[in-house]
């Protein structure tokens, strides 16, 4: 037995998935799919500490803000995936590396 | 007090001649060349009668003005005001400046007769005996500043009034220069008081004078009173022309020659002698002060007099001239005998404009050669010129009976009285200076009026008048010039020849300038000196006939006479023996050599390195331009945070909460990490 999960864990847990995604962020240089992914790997892992918080302190709040952050990242997630298929169909790629119109 | 003087009569005698000159100034082609001087005429008429009449109240009745006409401002406490002080002095001051105004608007009408700008002189001179009278007149320092200004306003004016001659506009921006440099220790001066005084007022800044007299300037050893008065004498040094800031006077010769009666010899450059005498009551608490005064004066006396005898001009003759005589008169500050140095103004004031106006007179006759090797023989063409000539010249050397007379020897006896440092080389100057007075006067007589007529062949012919081509060459024998011309050098000889005898009992051993002048007697004793001396102005002249000077101005006249009548060779052979010594006299000392290579070279030097290094350098190119280049700099490096590339964006956006985060929470950070 490696001892009770308790709720270090989860932060834990919580904390690489949130770094990953980030790190996911800036590496990758070629799929803007996988940059809405990366987003999405964020939110998730902000609402593992939600979840985790609310169960180790007893308290629903907790969960009740993961609803309305579950309803935000879908709904942005859908606006997401709209705007790169508009941006597709006028630059004929996703490779976020071209996408360099802005540069100063 | 008795009585009081109407503020209306002495407001009258101020503005009648601004009425005129506004009139002449402004309607001068409305009104005509007569209605000019008709009306600054008897502005400056009026303004005599006036000074007449106020003189004759103060010297007889006894009465005094002391009040303010109008109040313009108040500053913080300080009251800016107008107005006016009539005592001894002032009445004295405002009857000779408004008599020779007078006579030289009479005499202007003869002398400027074929020039255009007629109604603007006569404006300007007029504009003058206003500015000089509010000098005069003034109770306040601030008031005397601006006299003090317009009068150097209107010298500049005056000066480049043929503004079309360079050497003309030259000499008047060279006048207005010195004068800056003088009124900038005026105005220090000035400052000085106004500071540790608290007033403008001179009464109550006078009141004040014994504890001013206490006070040591801060951060040094010297004596406030030592460093206001010297301040305000820098101040007469400019007016007055007192070596170093003499250089102006003789370039000043370029304006039309009553002016140079007027400004530059009667009226205008005494400003300096009657602003010393009004601080009287100041420059008694000061023996350091007087002592400057005595030697500055002593140098000017003695050493404008030597530049006087090599002189060419005839008006540059008398320019030194009158620069020697106000250092006698700042001679007689230094000794403490303010009373003889007035009156050496007044007389002074009297014989040169005489002088000037005669040498007017011969220009006009010489057809504006101003040359004295071109004439001689003049008293056969020119006979009342001569004769006034011939007065003005006796009193100028100190001719017994005559005015020159009285005032300079008693200048000679208050100097020899005092005992302040600088007294003794100050005596020597003074007593070697009638020689050398009455050496350059008669030459110039001499060569003038006497001798051989050159004005036939002109053995030098030079820089022609500005009225040149006007008429054919017809006979070069000078005239008479017209009454308008004469008239005022009669009436000015008069007083040249009298006045001295007159008044001397009153204005220097009377009551006459009681109240006006201080003198501290104990420390000072050269008044009293000369009054336990004094008998009677006949018995003076007597007793002159056994004193040292008298026989020097003798000597003088027949060095002169022999050297330039009897054996015109010797100054030859003298200037070939002594070449440097001519050379020196003729660059007058290397001052203006000095003056230009030096102090004006320095300036356009100091503004050349100052428009290259520090506008165009510092403030156009670090500054400006440079802060300019600074934006692009730090742009150029920020623009890199611009990738474009949206993950770039993203990431900045997490690390940036992260650290805003960070920051805000960092106590809790610290506690959580055990910091």
């Amino acid at each position: 037995m490696a001892g009770t999960v308790t709720l270090s864990h989860f932060l834990s847990l919580g904390a690489i998935l949130f770094a990953l995604a980030v790190i996911g962020i800036f590496l990758n240089r070629r799929n803007l799919i996988v940059l809405l992914m990366a987003i999405e790997l964020m939110l998730l892992a902000v609402n593992l500490n939600f979840v985790a918080f609310s169960h180790y302190l007893g308290d629903m709040d907790g969960q009740v803000f993961v609803f309305f952050i579950l309803t935000v990242a879908a709904a942005e997630s859908a606006i997401g995936l709209a705007i790169l298929v508009v941006l597709f169909r006028n630059r004929e790629s996703i490779n976020v590396q071209e996408l360099d119109s802005l540069k100063g | 007090m008795s009585a009081t003087i109407s503020q209306n009569l002495l407001l009258t005698a101020a503005l009648a001649p601004l009425v005129g000159a506004v009139a002449a100034g402004f309607f001068g082609r409305t009104i005509g060349r007569r209605g000019a001087h008709m009306v600054t005429i008897l502005g400056v008429l009026l303004s005599f009668i006036v000074s007449a009449m106020v003189l004759k109240q103060v010297a007889i009745d006894g009465a005094r003005f002391n009040a303010t006409i109008y109040e313009w401002m108040v500053v913080g406490g300080l009251k800016m005001e107008i107005g006016f002080l009539v005592d001894g002095l002032t009445a004295m001051m405002m009857a000779v400046v408004t008599f020779v105004s007078l006579m030289v608007h009479i005499y202007t009408i003869g002398y400027m007769e074929d020039d255009d700008g007629y109604q603007r002189f006569f404006a300007y001179i007029s504009l003058f005996t206003f500015s000089m009278l509010m000098l005069v007149m003034s109770n306040n320092f601030l008031q005397l500043f601006f006299g003090w200004e317009a009068v150097g306003l209107v010298s500049y004016l005056l000066i480049g009034f043929w503004f079309k001659k360079p050497t003309a506009i030259v000499a008047n921006m060279k006048a207005f220069i010195v004068n800056r440099v003088g009124d900038f220790g005026f105005i220090l001066g000035i400052g000085l008081i106004v500071a540790y005084a608290g007033t403008l007022n001179y009464a109550e800044a006078f009141a004040k004078g014994s504890d001013l007299s206490r006070i040591v300037f801060p951060g040094s050893d010297w004596m406030l009173i030592t460093v206001a008065c010297i301040c305000l004498f820098i101040g007469a040094m400019g007016k007055s022309a007192q070596f170093p800031l003499h250089v102006w006077l003789p370039d000043s010769m370029e304006g039309p020659t009553p002016i140079s009666a007027l400004i530059h010899a009667a009226t205008m450059v005494t400003a300096g002698i009657f602003m010393v005498a009004r601080m009287s009551p100041l420059f008694e608490l000061s023996d350091t002060a007087l002592s400057f005064v005595l030697v500055i004066g002593a140098i000017t006396a003695l050493f404008m007099g030597f530049l006087g005898i090599i002189q060419n001009d005839i008006k540059r003759v008398v320019a030194y001239s009158t620069l020697s005589q106000l250092g006698y008169m700042t001679v007689a500050l230094g000794a403490s005998a303010y009373s003889v140095a007035v009156f050496h103004l007044m007389t002074h004031a009297f014989f040169k404009a005489l002088l000037f106006l005669a040498a007017g007179s011969v220009i006009i006759g010489m057809h504006h050669d101003q040359d004295i090797r071109n004439m001689g023989g003049l008293r056969k063409h020119m006979r009342i010129t001569w004769i006034t000539s011939l007065v003005g010249s006796l009193a100028l050397i100190g001719t017994p009976l005559f005015s020159g007379f009285y005032s300079k020897d008693s200048i000679i006896e208050a100097v020899h009285a005092s005992h302040l440092p600088g007294a003794g080389f100050a005596y020597f100057a003074v007593v070697a200076g009638v020689f050398v007075t009455a050496f350059y006067s008669f030459r110039m007589y001499f060569l003038v009026f006497h001798g051989e007529e050159r004005f036939h062949h002109k053995p030098y012919p030079g820089e022609h008048d500005p009225h040149e081509g006007d008429e054919p060459h017809h006979d070069a024998t000078p005239h008479e010039s017209p009454w308008v011309v004469t008239a005022p050098l009669i009436l000015l000889a008069v007083p040249s020849a009298v006045i001295g005898y007159v008044t001397i009992q009153p204005m220097l051993f009377g009551d006459f300038f009681n109240g006006a002048i201080v003198n501290d007697i104990a420390r000072h004793p050269a008044m009293q000196e000369l009054a336990s001396h004094f008998h009677t102005a006949g018995g003076m002249a007597m007793h002159s006939l056994q004193t040292v000077p008298l026989w020097l101005a003798v000597a003088g006249v027949v060095a002169a006479w022999w050297f330039y009548l009897k054996q015109p060779a010797i100054p030859a052979a003298i200037k070939a023996r002594f070449e440097w010594v001519y050379r020196l006299l003729d660059n007058k000392y290397y001052m203006d050599w000095f003056n230009e290579h030096v102090l004006a070279a320095g300036a356009r030097l100091t503004g050349l390195g100052l428009w290259k290094g520090g506008d165009v350098g510092l403030i156009d190119g670090a500054l400006v331009n440079g802060s300019a280049r600074a934006v692009g700099v730090v742009a150029q490096l920020t623009r890199r945070l611009q990738t474009g590339y949206l993950y770039f964006y993203a990431l900045v956006m997490l690390l940036g909460l992260f650290g805003l985060m960070t920051w805000q929470l960092w106590p809790q950070v610290r506690r959580l990490f055990g910091l």
